[in-house]
């Protein structure tokens, strides 16, 4: 193999696997290790930059930073990401000093259609660059289904008014209760460019017999939802049945437990384990003895002198053909009756864009999607930008102010004649960490402890009220514990073979056999002839140039713990811990290297 | 010196000895040696070995005396019987236990200065009389603990850190080993630790006094331009005359050399040892010739390893002495005082 290239943003940020994964880039490692020093407001801070809206994220976030933690390679589970971000947000104290400020006004003017997280994100980004930036929204207040769709009892109101004000507080032009129901009317308006962050905002319905004449029963999902957020509906059946494997259908169900829905169960097409569903979600749902029954299909609506009377389900096995596809056929079982009072329908949501006329010179494909750019977010109306679930189909809130930051990049862009294109650079660094023979400035000694879990609020007492939080948050010394369990994989080990002896010392200390001095070869051969063979293919191998014995030094990246004990035992400092930082920059910035 | 205790954390793929250990469970604590230190590699060959042995670590016993590498014995098999002896005399007191209790594994683990300055006496003597043991000698010819003065060992004309020439001769532990009688000696060098673990395994299970000259770099006082023990020297002149697969038996042999490249020695526990000859005409059974060859390389100052001789018929002290086999710590009262007519029986059969 080739001597690795570590120069250039890429390679240790892969190292580094939770900011890697994370859509908005946000450094882990440093925040967990600021929550570890107590230093809470330099946590939101750090997250505040990246995500914009850690203490909404942190009840709420799908954690694709989670499933890649490399914790969850050397032991059951990964490091509780997502809680700490709520730590930090918990814990901090008045951080408006740190806010950014506004510049005079450059004479630009941005609509944002839609005040959810994603187009929340453009006017962060934009506003204090001195845009004059209008947002309008249907809804009464900001925040869009951070607002609608997540219950209360998952997000309080004090947290979502708390962060969509550090936002609102920029000095925009806020058009609550404004929807905009035509997109050329908006653009015949003296605007230089034009967000669209509608979200997904139409549930899917379920046409099946039955449908129409128990209407009065039957709910769509995120309709419903959000008609308990704005406390339009405060009660349900006591039987309740939710159609339906995905987190909305698991807010559904644990929101009937809290209106009066006694016997509440979710009820899904497929198996169990292929639900779309976080498993920590449905884990939450078991706990609030909601049960979950899978391999039903919905066949009928059945009612009686116009009321709901339940739904019948044909059962079904799961068979895979050749090429491993997986088809639903029936078992042959004789068909299911289940009786109810409510039926919530959350089979999926869509987007709709019934405001935007089509013959603005702003393409549709085939599916009713606008043509948007994966890179830069413009669509073919070269003023108007998307960004969120109405670019792409619903994802998740990390998703919408990653692609917020980067709309918000090329508006800015747009506005002052720059290419769109011509996307800015993250800023990193490298910095050792070296303080002494054998010290380091980060603690590098691992914790033992196993994930720990998040208290909850005792369950009658939190299945009274629907407004009330179940989960209490880690407290500071469970979060200090669960800290300590990050591997701080931000810090690198970095390899300098001209200084390198090739005394084994390395190899010898690596407690999980990460290091192997050998003969170079190709990568396939040389992963099955290292210390431990390299089976995961998504881990890069780290391959120096070759050493004074002919030899090469291999490491493969996968279970590093960063414990730094190769530098600590290397006697001539070939080895060295140092800390990679990439932040991203968004609109205006220049790239920062620290 | 490291601070931290090394994670216990381990690779998630591990994988398991017949005892259902991995080689993590032959740790011992972590090391307090300099950064670098050979030392350190050998003790991570002696945890590989022992791992690959499936040995039960309560079995072991490792003896040692003063010096760095008589510190070691803390940093590997942390579940075995350990005895940290005075100066020199780790050969003694490994005699004593070994006569006290046959059953257990013996590994001695000792330096240059131990074994070749104030132990050499003992050393000799545990030796010639064939104490069924491992004794590993981690040769860096310099006292490091002191700062880096010439060891016994140490080459004539090698020099210093500080550039002093040394001016006496060296004694070569291999020889005298061999001259002694010792009936397994090996050399090997903690850098070359495809080398240095199948010749512990093999040293592990010979039932006779097996000995391994280790050469181990001291980094901090004796790995410098002008010394025959550095990690360049080492590199340089190293000879090995075979490589060594450690069998444990006969059927698992698989050959894939050409013919008449390979010896194989069976030992008296059935383990098979199976040689790839490096040096043409080299037999590792010859112990007259192997004396004479070590000599000639040595004197053009080339440093020759590997499985240098072995005794397949290798006898102990406990077959020359006729002691009893069981262990004395399981004699019973009624064994060991047999009575006054037993005593008059042995008394009337010696008039």
């Amino acid at each position: 193999m080739q001597r690795t290239i570590t120069e250039g943003p890429d390679y240790f940020h892969k190292v580094v696997d939770c900011q890697w994964a994370c859509p908005a880039h946000t450094p882990v490692p440093e925040y967990i290790r600021l929550i570890a020093d107590g230093r809470y407001s330099d946590a939101y801070m750090v997250n505040w930059r990246s995500n914009v809206f850690p203490g909404v994220l942190g009840r709420t976030c799908d954690r694709p930073c989670e499933p890649a933690c490399r914790r969850g390679r050397v032991e059951d589970e990964p490091v509780a990401i997502c809680r700490l971000k709520r730590v930090a947000a918990d814990n901090k104290s008045d951080i408006s000093a740190f806010l950014p400020t506004v510049a005079p006004r450059n004479g630009k003017r941005v609509a944002l259609v839609g005040a959810g997280p994603a187009a929340l994100t453009v006017a962060r980004d934009l506003a204090p660059l001195g845009y004059h930036v209008v947002v309008f929204d249907g809804d009464a207040k900001a925040g869009g289904m951070i607002r609608r769709q997540i219950p209360r009892f998952r997000l309080p109101e004090e947290v979502i008014d708390e962060e969509v004000g550090y936002i609102t507080g920029l000095g925009l032009d806020m058009r609550l209760g404004q929807r905009v129901d035509s997109l050329k009317d908006l653009l015949e308006e003296e605007y230089h460019a034009v967000f669209v962050g509608t979200g997904a905002p139409r549930g899917r319905d379920l046409d099946l017999p039955g449908r129409q004449e128990a209407a009065a029963n039957i709910h769509i999902g995120i309709d419903w939802l959000s008609s308990v957020a704005f406390e339009h509906v405060d009660r349900i059946g006591k039987r309740v049945i939710v159609l339906g494997g995905g987190n909305t259908a698991m807010d559904c169900c644990r929101t009937s437990r809290r209106l009066g829905g006694e016997d509440v169960k979710v009820i899904v097409r497929s198996g169990f384990d292929e639900m779309k569903a976080s498993p920590w979600e449905k884990e939450d749902a078991i706990h609030e003895d909601i049960p979950i029954l899978n391999f039903l299909v919905p066949k009928e609506f059945t009612h009686e002198n116009g009321r709901l009377t339940g739904v019948l389900f044909e059962k079904v096995v799961a068979q895979f053909d050749e090429r491993g596809r997986r088809k639903l056929v029936p078992s042959g079982e004789p068909d299911q009756h289940f009786e109810c009072d409510d039926v919530l329908v959350a089979v999926g949501q869509e987007n709709a864009f019934p405001w935007i006329e089509r013959d603005l010179g702003l393409e549709f494909d085939e599916w009713g999607m606008p043509r948007v750019d994966e890179v830069t977010f413009q669509s073919t109306l070269p003023r108007v930008f998307f960004g969120g679930d109405s670019a792409f189909g619903p994802k998740n809130i990390i998703w919408a102010v990653a692609q917020g930051h980067d709309a918000a990049i090329s508006i800015d862009r747009f506005c002052q004649d720059q290419d769109v294109r011509d996307r800015p650079a993250p800023g990193t660094s490298m910095v050792s960490q070296k303080m002494g023979i054998h010290e380091w400035s980060y603690d590098n000694d691992v914790s033992n402890d196993l994930r720990h879990r998040v208290p909850l609020r005792a369950k009658d007492e939190a299945l009274r009220n629907v407004k009330l939080e179940v989960e209490l948050g880690f407290d500071l010394q469970l979060g200090l514990a669960e800290a300590q369990r990050c591997l701080n994989c931000d810090v690198q080990t970095v390899f300098a073979e001209p200084i390198c002896i090739e005394c084994d010392a390395c190899v010898d200390i690596c407690p999980v056999d990460a290091i192997t001095f050998t003969a170079n070869g190709e990568e396939g051969d040389l992963r099955m002839r290292l210390s431990a063979p390299a089976l995961n293919l998504t881990q890069d191998l780290y391959v120096s140039g070759e050493l004074k014995t002919g030899r090469v030094m291999v490491k493969d990246e996968d279970v590093c713990l960063h414990c730094g004990l190769c530098a600590e035992r290397c006697p001539t400092g070939a080895w060295d811990m140092q800390q990679f930082t990439l932040e991203m920059t968004h609109a205006g910035e220049k790239p920062c290297a620290r | 010196m490291t601070y931290i205790t090394k994670p216990q954390l381990h690779h998630p793929r591990l994988v398991e000895n017949a005892l259902g250990k991995t080689r993590r469970d032959y740790e011992g604590s972590v090391s307090t040696l300099c950064a670098g230190s050979g030392h350190d590699s050998i003790s991570a060959a002696i945890i590989q070995a022992a791992y690959e042995l499936d040995l039960p670590p309560h079995r072991v016993a490792k003896l040692s005396g003063i010096g760095c590498s008589s510190k070691t014995p803390d940093y590997f098999l942390g579940a075995s019987h350990g005895f940290n002896t005075v100066h020199g005399r780790m050969p003694s007191v490994l005699t004593g236990a070994n006569l006290a209790n046959r059953d257990l594994i013996y590994l001695g683990v000792s330096g240059d200065g131990d074994s070749a300055s104030i132990g050499f006496g003992q050393f000799a003597h545990a030796i010639r009389r064939g104490v069924n043991m491992t004794y590993i000698v981690e040769n860096n010819g310099v006292y490091g603990l002191t700062k880096g003065q010439f060891s016994a060992t140490s080459d004539k004309g090698s020099k210093s850190k500080k550039g002093v020439v040394n001016h006496d001769s060296a004694i070569d532990l291999v020889s005298v080993a061999l001259q002694l009688g010792a009936t397994f000696v090996a050399r090997s060098f903690s850098g070359d630790k495809a080398q240095l673990v199948p010749l512990i395994k093999a040293a592990l299970s010979h039932q006779g006094s097996a000995f391994i000259d280790c050469i181990s770099p001291c980094i901090q006082f004796n790995n410098h331009a002008g010394s025959t023990k550095s990690f360049d020297y080492v590199r340089d002149h190293n000879e090995a005359v075979n490589t060594l697969d450690f069998v444990v038996s006969r059927e698992a042999i698989h050959v894939d050399y050409e013919p008449g490249t390979n010896t194989l020695v069976t030992q008296h526990d059935g383990s098979v040892l199976n040689l790839h000859k490096l040096a043409e005409h080299y037999d590792p059974t010859d112990r007259i010739s192997a004396m004479a060859y070590l000599a000639g390389r040595q004197a053009q100052g080339e440093v020759v390893t590997g499985l240098l001789y072995v005794d397949p018929r290798a006898q102990d002290l406990h077959e020359g002495l006729e002691t009893v086999e069981t262990p004395l710590n399981q004699l019973t009262d009624a064994q060991l005082i047999p009575g006054s007519k037993v005593l008059e029986r042995l008394n009337a059969s010696l008039r």
